[in-house]
């Protein structure tokens, strides 16, 4: 009758090796009020020095990023590399690159809840506002790239005195729609994820500022169950046109490339190819960005080994969903009896940017593949070298479909190698300053794990949970 | 709202009485105490959402779906026109030797508007069909119930409910395995 404390309960707190059974989801014996606590604590405690320190190189980078931008905008785009036949060079490059890190978050937050993979509630938050940082970054270069940016606003459909209309017809306009729409959504997504988890930073506030700012983000919400109702179905409903979302961005990011008649671009195989190089990138991002703060703050027992090896499985899946791409993009150049597919494959693998085509190799293909032994998908060293690598890699997957096909197309006259300039390489640097003080900011302010979607996945949650059997194992 | 049932001094209407409960289980058994009493101005408030709570309380399900799909067509309709009316209408250019109304390349805008204002229609019909943002709430007044975002669940039970019962329902939660059991001014 009386009812038995959760805390009083002894919780296992082991790894469960038998595949039947589930390793619970929060390690360390914590509680819900064990979790708000560890979620908490990097918000309300004093602010780390080591933050301080990260803080200031990202925001030096920035620094970085609005001189070069300003550069470009006063002097255009010849600061660039960028000349005939390569007229898009690292810009799109890091474009592709940073929106594909983004379709991680959109992944974990909305695939992997339609799947019921609970696992996912303690990378979520996380990774979506990953996936917010990455997408700003990702928008600023088609930004800065068309050259006269203050008539950027021509690709949206504004009535203005020229009375023309943006062409519909186009797929760089489909791409602006997409990358918008993508942005907003996730924003939206994340910040309705964050009212619950603001509402106990709310409840918890001992300043009257901390008050004021977390009780109005938390726009009054208080748990109440006649709310909570209406919060999962658009939560869920949220997940399920986020899905389709996600697929669409990099199929509609990769038609700008397969929509040409470049060799080499011109390939049916480029939206599922685009999707899975994104997850997987962004998988790595999320890798790396997890392993440093689960050690700096505390949160090995909300983010444990189970996550991550999970994490790494997904890297191995889609990892070789890119390495068949690659094999089949080979296939098709010589079975399709183009010459000029033909040569650009024997090109990106034997040709001048041929450095760059092993690079992408070696670490989108064979580096993942070590994730195949269960010891390497939990060695926390080797996965943090591992993520790295892989996105070295995807980045110069984008750099040789970009530039490869561009700088030998139809006409030997017209060939050219394509060198970036300091210029390039400053904006580069500078985004992950963008990014990193973005990421940092929401690392100090924002419960970095989602609180509510923990406890809930977590067994005592369960109104039918019996105290009494807790520690036989199969739950989770 | 027939009785104005009053709280210590009878100076300021009391909105509910509220008991904070340890456990979901411990919830779940309180919620269908309320519901076998009759009560049906009730409501629970809990750090996540408690499966199974909303049937005991009696709690009708969302009506945001409905919304949600208005949102939709009203994307996918208004983006398919507006790109009809400019690109065939408005101003016709021959681009690529296409027709005007090129549907299949009008199909990624389309898609792209049906998903944005199926999320406006999401987020933004939850939090109004939930009336937030409001900042203030009177069971914002019970002593523990910050607790409610972090690690215990309670039940409201409105003072306007027809079958409400100072003494009775407060022995109901009681009885029940509520604590902190309080009255709170509206």
């Amino acid at each position: 009758m009386a009812s038995v404390s959760v805390s009083e309960v002894k919780i296992p707190d082991e790894i469960v090796e038998d595949p039947r059974r589930r390793t619970r989801l929060v390690q360390g014996g914590l509680d819900f009020a064990g979790v708000t606590a560890a979620v908490c604590r990097p918000v309300e405690a004093k602010t780390p020095l080591a933050w301080w320190v990260a803080f200031g190189v990202a925001l030096s980078m920035l620094g970085c990023l609005v001189a070069c931008v300003a550069y470009l905008f006063w002097t255009g785009v010849g600061v660039w590399g960028l000349n005939v036949p390569v007229a898009w060079g690292w810009a799109i490059v890091n474009f592709v690159w940073w929106v594909g890190i983004g379709h991680a978050g959109t992944l974990i937050s909305a695939i992997l809840f339609l799947f019921r993979q609970r696992w996912r509630t303690g990378i979520n938050r996380f990774a979506e506002a990953m996936t917010i940082f990455a997408v700003i970054c990702a928008l600023t270069f088609p930004t800065i790239h068309v050259g006269r940016v203050w008539l950027i606003w021509f690709a949206l459909p504004i009535p203005t005195w020229q009375s023309i209309w943006p062409n519909f017809r186009s797929p760089l306009l489909w791409d602006v729609f997409a990358v918008s729409t993508y942005f907003t959504v996730s924003l939206l997504f994340w910040y309705t994820g964050l009212i619950p988890d603001i509402a106990t930073v709310r409840d918890r506030a001992k300043t009257k500022i901390r008050r004021l700012v977390y009780g109005v983000l938390a726009l009054g919400w208080r748990g109440s169950m006649r709310h909570w109702i209406n919060y999962e179905k658009a939560y869920l409903i949220l997940a399920g046109v986020s899905t389709p979302l996600v697929l669409s961005v990099h199929s509609i990011v990769s038609f700008d490339f397969a929509v040409s008649v470049v060799p080499g671009w011109h390939s049916t195989i480029f939206p599922p190819y685009f999707v899975a190089g994104a997850v997987f990138s962004g998988f790595a991002m999320v890798m790396t960005l997890a392993l440093i703060a689960r050690r700096i703050y505390g949160l090995t027992d909300l983010i444990t080994i189970e996550h991550l090896d999970n994490m790494n499985k997904i890297m191995l899946v889609t990892g070789m969903m890119v390495g068949y791409s690659y094999a089949v993009e080979f296939f098709v150049a010589w079975y399709s009896g183009n010459p000029y597919e033909s040569f650009i494959f024997q090109a990106r693998a034997g040709g001048q940017y041929a450095w760059a085509y092993w690079i992408m190799v070696s670490c989108n293909v064979l580096v993942p593949q070590l994730f195949w032994f269960r010891k390497l998908r939990r060695n926390i060293p080797w996965m943090f070298v591992a993520s790295i690598l892989i996105n070295i890699g995807m980045w110069f997957e984008r750099f040789v479909i970009v530039v490869s096909s561009l700088s030998q197309d139809f006409l030997p006259s017209n060939w050219g190698y394509y060198r970036p300039t300091l210029i390039d390489i400053g904006t580069y640097v500078g985004t992950f300053g963008l990014f990193f003080t973005g990421f940092l900011l929401f690392l100090r302010f924002l419960p970095m794990v989602a609180m509510a979607e923990v406890k809930g996945v977590m067994p005592e949650a369960n109104p039918h949970f019996d105290p009494a059997g807790a520690g036989k194992g199969a739950d989770r | 709202m027939s009785e104005k049932r009053t709280a210590g001094t009878g100076e300021r209407k009391s909105y509910a009485l509220v008991a904070e409960f340890e456990t979901p289980r411990d919830l779940l058994r309180g919620a269908e105490a309320l519901r076998d009493g009759g009560y049906t101005k009730v409501d629970a408030q809990t750090p996540f959402p408690v499966h199974g709570i909303d049937r005991a309380l009696g709690i009708p399900g969302s009506k945001l779906p409905w919304l949600i799909l208005l949102g939709a067509m009203t994307g996918g309709a208004g983006g398919l026109a507006m790109q009809w009316w400019m690109s065939a209408i408005d101003y016709p250019v021959k681009i690529a030797g296409k027709p005007y109304l090129s549907l299949p390349a009008f199909v990624p805008v389309t898609f792209e508007l049906t998903v944005l204002f199926t999320a406006f229609a999401a987020v933004f019909g939850m939090l109004a069909i939930n009336g937030l943002p409001r900042l203030y709430h009177p069971t914002f007044r019970h002593p523990t119930i910050h607790r409610a975002t972090d690690d215990r669940f309670f039940l409201v039970v409105e003072t306007g409910d027809p079958m409400y019962r100072s003494d009775k329902t407060r022995a109901l939660l009681e009885s029940a395995g509520g604590t902190h059991i309080e009255e709170v001014e509206a």
